[in-house]
């Protein structure tokens, strides 16, 4: 994985100064928070119903054990013992205190890991495919990009005041582990027919109260002039966007306002400029950051073959674990959806057992996915049933990836302030209705994704079974929405009808469900039959 | 108005600021006021008469004239390049980086703050209007 230089270092560290300069600046009553605010988040710290929140990035999800370990130090010293894995792949810590903010930032620091940019209304925190490096379907890794473009995003001085957030996604494989399209630009590593390889670009996603998925602004970039046509869609948003409406001020509006064609010529125009100033990273500094992220030194001689006569054993691998692109070796899955739990919360103690078994059997290697759960990229077949029998230890075998039980939520009302219903507790009854490993076998594939509120940090529009939680004249109610994808498939749910109370929108989830076993043909997931038979064919079922 | 804190060493400009359209229609005119969402590109034909350009920024969350001033420099434009209003001290070191070299802030700024500022960060990543060097460029010689 890529590891800081003197000049990474010292940058992260005059962030940790500069921080800790802005806290005391606000403590001693320099700054009022409205001045304040903004700095804050540009270092991801928001301030909760509790507590401060401070989420942590996790460059595209990748982290390392002595990381895991820091995560996990963080949680005991500065917070109640636990974080919670989000889904942009970074981590949140729910009970901090601002006075210790910056203490934590130089913890942090010490293990190459930051808060930059993780919130306020700038370029985001990088998400990739969390199996990049691993997939057997993917053309290349596609951190190394990945990286180029963190550090090139990093305190862009004409970017840091953006109209709002900016979320960048790169992925380098046909199936969608990242939520591609979700995001205001997407890039997808592909191959012309040359042989070069550079990127399908796509812009002006989001989710929030106007869903969008982004277009395709560009079939083919090649790879080494990224960040200048990155800059270009960045430069055409902040100089035309709105700025008298927050809710209107997201880049897929814009997009939209102009229209695709419109955009794209005001981007490439830009683009056409920009490209002069040569700001473009050079092949050199790619291949230096690339050197990073050569394979780990596999076992060409790893055994294939496994034992899977222990059953429980046996499920976990058929459930958990999928194709490496190494014979020999797999991707483990750690599904942090136990029945009952908090989906994507992780003790301590949790951390740094993961964070053992990583160093041990993945070559120190360990994913954050934005499903909210954790992944070990490069683990030797032979060793998969030590890696379950270290993860049963620690209460982290539960089987039910993309099954029903394996629910994206937000923290919701429990947590957060822009909140309008809770979300946690809605996703543990959810689990605890459809507990049984039997029903979420028959039931297959059904991703659930909860957002407390319009803001849809659950990524209710991306679930096959959405729910929104809103607030009806002060009483939490909840919308039901059907249809969505945040894979390859990619589509925006649809709202089924008028909501339902917290117990009510459990039962008509379980009655959707029910119209999709009654009617689905053989093979078909709950998505391909909503597809084929429209809301129509479920909402009677729901509504009765 | 706060005085006006200069990051250049020649003299002090006192011609009257003019917005875009009394700019263009006074041939006279030296110094432009561009309001935020004004486009700035209309004075592009005129850069070689114009000695100062002020760049309001009506509230410090408004970032669309680091945009502006960015394309300005990316012109040619060397006269003085002033950020107006809502100017924080936390925004100095990005304006800076933009090609600004002279504030105009609202409120006044603590000069030490601002000399922290403007010292903190000793690289920057990427290429901008500024004279830093990036740090791939100072990997790679």
């Amino acid at each position: 994985m890529y590891r800081y230089d003197q000049y990474d270092q010292a940058m992260v560290d005059a962030r940790v100064a500069e921080f800790r300069d802005q806290v005391a600046r606000r403590l001693a009553g320099k700054m009022n928070d409205d001045q304040f605010k903004p700095l804050r988040l540009k270092n991801g710290l928001y301030l909760q119903l509790h507590a401060y929140m401070l989420r942590i990035a996790i460059p595209y999800g990748t982290l390392n054990s002595g990381q895991m370990r820091t995560l996990a130090h963080i949680a005991r010293r500065y917070d109640k013992g636990y974080g919670h894995f989000t889904t942009r792949q970074n981590i949140q810590f729910n009970w901090i205190k601002l006075a210790e903010a910056p203490d934590i930032l130089a913890d942090l620091a010490r293990v190459e890991m930051h808060a930059i940019q993780t919130s306020g209304e700038s370029i985001r925190n990088i998400s990739a495919d969390p199996y990049a490096g691993a997939a057997a379907d993917e053309i290349c890794d596609p951190r190394p990009w990945a990286e180029l473009l963190r550090q090139a995003t990093s305190f862009h001085p004409e970017f840091s005041y953006l109209p709002r957030k900016f979320k960048i996604a790169v992925i380098a494989a046909e199936v969608d582990r990242a939520a591609l399209r979700w995001h205001d630009c997407a890039l997808r590593i592909v191959t012309n027919a040359a042989g070069e390889q550079g990127f399908e670009v796509y812009a002006g996603g989001g989710m929030g109260r106007t869903p969008m998925i982004a277009f395709k602004i560009r079939d083919f970039l090649p790879a080494g002039q990224i960040f200048s046509y990155l800059q270009a869609i960045l430069r055409v948003w902040n100089l035309h966007a709105r700025r008298d409406n927050i809710h209107k001020q997201r880049m897929k509006i814009l997009v939209h306002t102009l229209g695709e064609d419109a955009f794209r010529t005001e981007v490439e125009a830009a683009f056409t400029h920009i490209l002069t100033l040569g700001s473009d990273f050079p092949a050199a500094e790619y291949d230096r950051i690339a050197a990073h992220f050569t394979p780990p030194p596999f076992d060409a001689d790893a055994p294939d073959d496994m034992d899977l006569s222990d059953p429980d054993f046996a499920r976990w691998v058929a459930r958990q674990v999928v194709a490496h692109k190494m014979p020999g070796y797999a991707i483990v899955n750690i599904s942090l959806k136990p029945v009952g739990g908090i989906p994507g919360d992780v003790s301590a103690d949790q951390m740094d057992a993961i964070a053992d078994i990583a160093q041990k059997y993945s070559f120190d290697d360990l994913r954050s996915a934005y499903t909210q759960n954790l992944v070990l990229p490069h683990v030797r077949k032979a060793d998969l049933f030590a890696v379950w029998q270290a993860l049963k230890a620690i209460n982290l075998v539960d089987t039910n990836r993309d099954q029903i039980t394996d629910i994206i939520a937000c923290p919701g009302l429990d947590y957060c302030s822009l909140a309008n219903a809770r979300s946690i507790p809605l996703a543990q009854k959810i689990a605890q209705r459809f507990a049984d490993p039997a029903v979420g076998d028959d039931i297959g594939d059904l991703n659930i994704k909860i957002s407390g509120c319009i803001n849809a940090c659950g990524h209710h529009h991306a679930g096959h079974i959405g729910i929104l939680g809103v607030d009806r004249k002060g009483i939490e109610n909840y919308q039901l929405l059907l249809g969505g994808s945040g894979a390859e498939d990619i589509s925006a749910a649809k709202i089924t009808g008028p909501g339902f109370d917290e117990d009510g929108v459990v039962d008509a989830l379980e009655r959707a469900v029910n119209a999709y076993r009654a009617q689905r043909t053989p093979g078909e997931r709950f998505i391909d039959t909503y597809r084929r038979v429209g809301m129509d064919g479920f909402k009677e079922a729901i509504y009765g | 108005m706060a005085e006006i804190l200069r990051l250049r060493d020649d003299a002090p400009i006192h011609a009257p600021l003019f917005s875009i359209d009394d700019f263009l229609a006074e041939p006279a005119a030296r110094a432009v006021r561009i309001e935020a969402g004004e486009d700035v590109t209309q004075i592009f034909p005129h850069l070689g008469r114009i000695d100062l350009v002020e760049i309001a920024f009506p509230r410090f969350r408004d970032g669309r004239g680091f945009s502006s001033a960015r394309l300005l420099r990316e012109a040619g434009y060397v006269g003085e390049l002033r950020a107006a209003g809502d100017v924080l001290v936390d925004l100095i070191a990005f304006m800076r980086r933009c090609g600004f070299d002279a504030f105009a802030p609202d409120a006044p700024l603590d000069g030490d703050d601002v000399a922290n500022a403007l010292n903190r960060f000793p690289y920057a990543y990427q290429h901008a209007s500024d004279a830093a060097v990036p740090i791939w460029k100072l990997r790679h010689g």
